[in-house]
């Protein structure tokens, strides 16, 4: 079992839901809610991660925070050390990457609320931060967590972009699903199995506790 | 108009719905939005409320502007003092009775509001079931937190959106009347959106008649209901006798005014309004058509005697609902209503011969409807 690999792949989870937490409902609620021009194409693009190539997102994120690039050069001065191929940039892809699988859920959530719920909220003299958090916070729950839950499972099994963007740095952006690959490569079966076994368990964990949330969610409330 | 106590509201819009309402409601008052589905009373109540933005006008309460687009002021909703009750009472589903009300209580110090939200759940007849959440309440109970949410910000005028339009009727005239009731507590201004006219007059002093988001008519409701200004006033208030006629004489010095109306001629209470010879549109409520007993004269048959063929007759619990074929070159429907047991008396049966009077008090004179085909558009709207 490579330890390091699994540890970083948590670690890289864990960001990537702390990132994706705010940044998600913050998106899902104006995608729920508001009509503005363009949200049909707004919404292509929080969904276009599901049908990219990893490899296709992994290549566009090098040539847009390589460390020949003005993001990248700016990064480099700024922290002291390069986007590509750091955790850093693991991070970055990986946030992207996971964008629909956060988006997604809890704007179905955001969207089950009434909008005569939340105006009743206003009417009770609530603001808008107290109308969140008392109200639409608690009623997406379930949709928020599930997105939380999947954004964690899909970070941990990702391949591709965390190949691309990270490179293959032992302790550095090698994760779980990339140390099975080179399990695989080295004829080491026994690691390669346990490792995918392992995350197997975990993701039939994650995916099950989504689906038991989903339910919940879709009961009618009123 | 302007009042220190009461509620002020002039809109005007074109689109997307257009709007040109202006009315006023007093402190205590109840006043109901009156009009067919589309004609503007939920927009209205919600620009109110500021959950709507018309295009201009001014919306103010107890003196205080809460939208005046001349002026630049449009408050958010937080800061108008309104409680409303929506059409399906929009209850926090997650949360408790007594949690949806105390949500409402940001004003009232933490440790009050516990005590003053069961204070007001035991006013609207729900007290012991504080605990319990939106889902696990029946559809007036569900209206009951609604009210008693409404009521937790101590508003400064109430908005009810068809309130009672979601529960059965027997639950619905109960809540109707606790609403009656609760008006003696609630010195406040209550504007009531409803398609109900039943409903209508039953609670509103005053009411407001909409029809495409136009205010036709303002006025006390029973003179509104006796006295509608317009042919298509009459008819959004479901006046069905509504003929076309002419004026024949005006006797000021007897208080008539006298109408041809078929090759009869009606005395009609004098409305010096209009001059000899005028067209005019006229109605007459279906109460104020007496029949004459066949069996033996009374006094006040000379008073405006018509006669006719009865063309339906149904009984409606204790009324009976009665259409008269009025002897006329073309067979003019008129509507009148009497007791069940009143009809069984008089035996009267479809494709009977009846006389009647038309009590000169009921007929109304309007001036000539413009357009008499616009009728059967104007009913339709309401069957929805």
């Amino acid at each position: 079992m490579n330890w390091p690999a699994l540890l970083l792949s948590l670690k890289l989870s864990a960001w990537t839901v702390v990132w994706l937490l705010p940044l998600g409902i913050l998106v899902a609620r104006q995608i729920a809610w508001r009509d503005f021009p363009g949200r049909a194409w707004v919404e292509a693009a929080v969904a276009l991660p599901l049908v990219l190539p990893p490899t296709v997102l992994g290549y566009y994120m090098l040539s847009v925070f390589g460390a020949a690039t003005p993001i990248g050069q700016a990064w480099q001065s700024a922290f002291g050390r390069p986007l590509a191929f750091s955790f850093d940039g693991l991070l970055l892809a990986s946030i992207l990457f996971n964008i629909p699988f956060a988006v997604q859920p809890m704007q179905r959530a955001f969207q089950s609320i009434p909008r005569e719920v939340r105006e009743a909220a206003w009417c009770s003299g609530m603001s808008h931060w107290r109308t969140f958090l008392m109200i639409e916070f608690p009623l997406a729950w379930p949709g928020i967590v599930s997105a939380l839950v999947l954004t964690f499972a899909h970070t941990m099994g990702e391949f591709g972009v965390v190949l691309m963007m990270g490179g293959n740095i032992p302790g550095e952006t090698q994760t779980i699903a990339i140390a099975i690959y080179d399990r695989v490569q080295a004829f080491d079966e026994h690691g390669a199995a346990a490792m995918s076994s392992l995350l197997l368990a975990f993701s039939l964990l994650a995916i099950g506790a989504v689906y038991v949330l989903a339910n919940r969610v879709g009961r009618p409330r009123e | 108009m302007s009042s220190q106590t009461g509620l002020e509201v002039g809109l005007r819009q074109v689109a997307p719905i257009p709007l040109a309402a202006r009315f006023g409601c007093e402190a205590g008052e109840l006043l109901a939005l009156v009009g067919p589905s589309g004609s503007g009373k939920t927009t209205i109540l919600r620009c109110i409320a500021g959950l709507n933005h018309p295009g201009e006008g001014t919306v103010s309460c107890a003196g205080a502007a809460w939208l005046d687009t001349a002026r630049g002021i449009n408050l958010a909703p937080q800061r108008r003092s309104v409680g409303i009750v929506f059409q399906h009472y929009a209850l926090f589903p997650h949360l408790s009775a007594q949690k949806n009300v105390e949500a409402a209580m940001a004003h009232v110090a933490a440790g009050e509001r516990a005590g003053r939200a069961r204070d007001l759940l035991q006013l609207v007849h729900l007290s012991g079931l504080e605990g319990r959440r939106p889902l696990q309440l029946s559809g007036g109970q569900q209206q009951r937190v609604a009210l008693a949410r409404a009521l937790a910000r101590d508003p400064a005028v109430l908005l009810l959106d068809e309130p009672f339009s979601a529960v059965d009727r027997v639950t619905r005239r109960r809540l109707q009347r606790e609403l009656a009731q609760l008006r003696a507590r609630i010195r406040v201004p209550i504007v009531l959106v409803t398609h109900d006219l039943d409903e209508a007059r039953a609670l509103a002093d005053r009411m407001v008649i909409l029809w495409r988001g136009e205010t036709l008519q303002e006025g006390p409701t029973a003179q509104l209901m006796a006295r509608p200004a317009t042919a298509q006033v009459a008819r959004l208030l479901d006046q069905n006798n509504l003929f076309e006629g002419r004026v024949a004489a005006q006797r000021p010095d007897e208080s008539k005014t006298l109408l041809a109306w078929l090759g009869y001629t009606l005395e009609a209470v004098h409305a010096p309004a209009f001059g000899v010879g005028d067209a005019v549109s006229w109605m007459i409520p279906p109460e104020c058509v007496i029949l004459h007993r066949r069996d033996r004269p009374s006094a006040g048959e000379n008073e405006n005697p018509v006669s006719g063929v009865i063309r339906e007759c149904v009984p409606l619990g204790e009324t009976t609902s009665v259409a008269l074929d009025i002897d006329a070159p073309a067979a003019v429907p008129l509507a009148m209503s009497l007791l069940t047991h009143h009809a069984r008396r008089n035996r009267l049966a479809v494709g009977d011969r009846v006389r009647v009077t038309l009590l000169a008090s009921g007929i109304h004179l309007m001036p000539p409807a413009e357009f008499s085909s616009a009728r059967a558009a104007d009913k339709s709207a309401w069957r929805e």
